[in-house]
């Protein structure tokens, strides 16, 4: 298998991360060195496997969907790297 | 005071318990020493001077009842820290200042510890050997130029160069038993589901577990003890009584069976790595244990399943740093560029390609060939170790297949880089928790180590084992203080 430009051009679209022609080679690259390693994979039969999806054998807990962090709002808005006081700011998005 | 830098927790928490030294005495002791030594660049953001403000606060009134009394010491900076910026090691998170503590770190100020600062560590602890730091290389300080492992590379230098008596990392492939290896001392990693995953920037959820570092076994139990709780705010903790594990920890250990997995040895390993270990087998008969050989079968398929499962985790995990909310933003001619540009920006190399493998094995084509395929082998290992332990109470291996290395000896080839970790991150796989210990040096005087590997929530047992282990290697680590001038 190999990782063509054309792939880590759309890979990098799906991820939100652009990308310009020499990182792209290089990352085409490093992913090819790294994908033909984890191909050793394929040697095993896995079709009556089942999927291990979580590692803790517990079922997940319900609890009530309560405040508990009350009054933030001005120190999580501070975070922002712009904002009007009351809200996150971004570029426009509606012409 | 340059000795007090010299003692273990236990000796600090004694003296400060029979009075012989105060908070102060001892915070200003690690302050001196961390302002000594930059050269580690080990911390990444201090609090030095509200430590000492604690610190004085602690002595006029002193609760000798609690399990840390006073005792300073410093965290790698994954941990949320209410207003103390957290970075994670990232540009991206260069400003964060967060509203809220982890779980881990509030269990160790209710038990009267003092925050010294936040340490370096490998970009959202992605790497092994602490290189892809935003803040730069961290120095061992076992030698210049040596790598302190990764990637809680920050926190291994800091417990084993005496600038805190010791420290929290986390593990989510080997970030807490190589680094300890590479520098020295000794490092758990707890069972998946006992100590909270809160406030810890996450990396891949499956797998990251927070857990001690420490100059020997006891501190080790001691500060796990504190650190391990049940936590309604991480949906995968787990509700199970807790040990007192350095009240109880033991070094009989006489009748325990010890499995040695034959697929450890692996190819090219170095020959010193192969003595270690037969040495660790000759210290487990000495303290009145048996070993037993065994076999994971499935033990070389664990580190190409790590490379599916820890980055399609992480790329959805680092989907939310898009500066909108919180971090670094920079500029873009609309929405989606802003969003490309910062990522771009914000995230160094090796996130970027972890981000990439992971969106690559998850897009739409490709998800079964992969990361069903991932999880399918992920689920053998994990049958691996449950066969194994019908026979076995514990298994030992070498933590890693090589002492540590220089800096830059690795950063251009990133499965060589990868290779590092190939006996830590079945452990991971696995929910399992294991221990490194420091067990022997190689022909340069590096420190070299020997894993524990237990059944889930037996870290009494592992600890017992290094216990006696230790008490048996009597290591004593090879620190110059080169860097302090």
């Amino acid at each position: 298998m190999s990782i063509d430009l054309k792939t880590i051009k759309h890979i990098s679209k799906l991820a939100r991360i652009s990308v310009d022609e020499q990182r792209a080679e290089k990352l085409a690259g490093d992913l090819n060195s790294i994908f033909d390693f984890i191909e050793k994979l394929n040697e095993l039969k896995t079709d009556n496997v089942e999927p291990l999806t979580s590692i803790s054998e517990t079922t997940l807990k319900l609890r009530s969907d309560e405040v508990k962090s009350k009054n933030i709002r001005k120190q999580i808005i501070k975070n922002s790297p712009q904002d009007n006081e009351d809200y996150f700011v971004v570029p426009k998005v509606i012409e | 005071m340059s000795d007090i830098t010299k003692q273990s927790l236990t000796e600090l928490v004694e003296n400060i318990k029979n009075k012989k030294l105060s908070s102060t005495d001892v915070t200003k002791a690690f302050i001196d020493r961390s302002e000594k030594s930059e050269e580690l660049n080990t911390y990444i953001t201090n609090d030095f001077t509200s430590a000492i403000d604690k610190a004085k606060k602690f002595d006029q009134k002193p609760n000798l009842d609690l399990k840390l009394p006073g005792i300073p010491m410093a965290v790698k900076d994954l941990f949320c820290t209410k207003n103390i910026k957290t970075t994670a090691g990232s540009k991206i998170l260069n400003n964060f200042i967060p509203t809220y503590e982890s779980t881990v770190t509030e269990n160790i100020w209710n038990e009267g510890a003092i925050l010294l600062g936040k340490l370096n560590c490998d970009e959202f602890a992605m790497g092994s050997s602490n290189e892809t730091s935003f803040f730069g290389n961290v120095q061992n300080p076992i030698n210049k130029n040596l790598v302190p492992g990764g990637s809680s590379g920050g926190s291994a230098s800091a417990v084993a160069g005496q600038l805190t008596p010791i420290t929290i990392g986390t593990d989510t492939g080997g970030s807490i038993r190589q680094p300890a290896s590479f520098t020295g001392i000794v490092g758990l990693k707890p069972t998946y589901g006992s100590c909270s995953r809160y406030g810890i920037v996450a990396f891949a959820s499956s797998l990251d577990q927070a857990g001690p570092m420490a100059q020997n076994v006891k501190d080790c139990a001691l500060l796990h003890e504190v650190i391990s709780s049940y936590d309604p705010k991480d949906s995968t903790s787990i509700d199970f009584k807790r040990n007192h594990f350095s009240k109880e920890l033991t070094n009989n250990i006489k009748g325990k069976k010890i499995g040695i997995p034959k697929e450890y040895r692996v190819d090219g390993m170095p020959k010193e790595i192969e003595d270690l270990w037969q040495k660790g087998i000759h210290y487990i008969k000495d303290c009145g244990a048996e070993t037993i050989d065994i076999s994971l079968p499935n033990t070389s398929y664990a580190l190409p399943t790590y490379y599916i499962v820890a980055p399609a985790e992480a790329s959805s995990n680092l989907a939310r740093y898009d500066g909108v909310k919180y971090g670094f933003r920079a500029k873009g001619e609309n929405l989606i560029d802003m969003y490309e540009k910062t990522r771009s920006e914000g995230f160094g190399a090796e996130v970027q390609r972890r981000i990439m493998i992971g969106t690559y094995v998850l897009s739409s084509g490709y998800y079964d060939a992969y990361y069903l395929k991932a999880q399918k082998v992920r689920k053998l290992i994990k049958n691996d170790f449950d066969n194994v332990y019908k026979k076995v109470d514990a298994i030992l291996t070498p933590s890693t297949p090589s002492s540590a290395f220089k800096i830059g000896e690795k950063t251009n080839d990133p499965v060589s880089m990868y290779l590092n970790d190939i006996f830590t991150v079945p452990v991971n796989l696995a929910g399992l928790p294991a221990i490194s210990i420091p067990a022997g040096h190689d022909s340069n005087g590096y420190p070299l180590g020997l894993q524990i590997i237990g059944k889930a929530f037996d870290e009494q047992n592992i600890l017992n084992i290094a216990y006696a282990m230790e008490e048996k290697i009597n290591f004593k680590n090879k620190i110059t203080d080169w860097w302090i001038k």
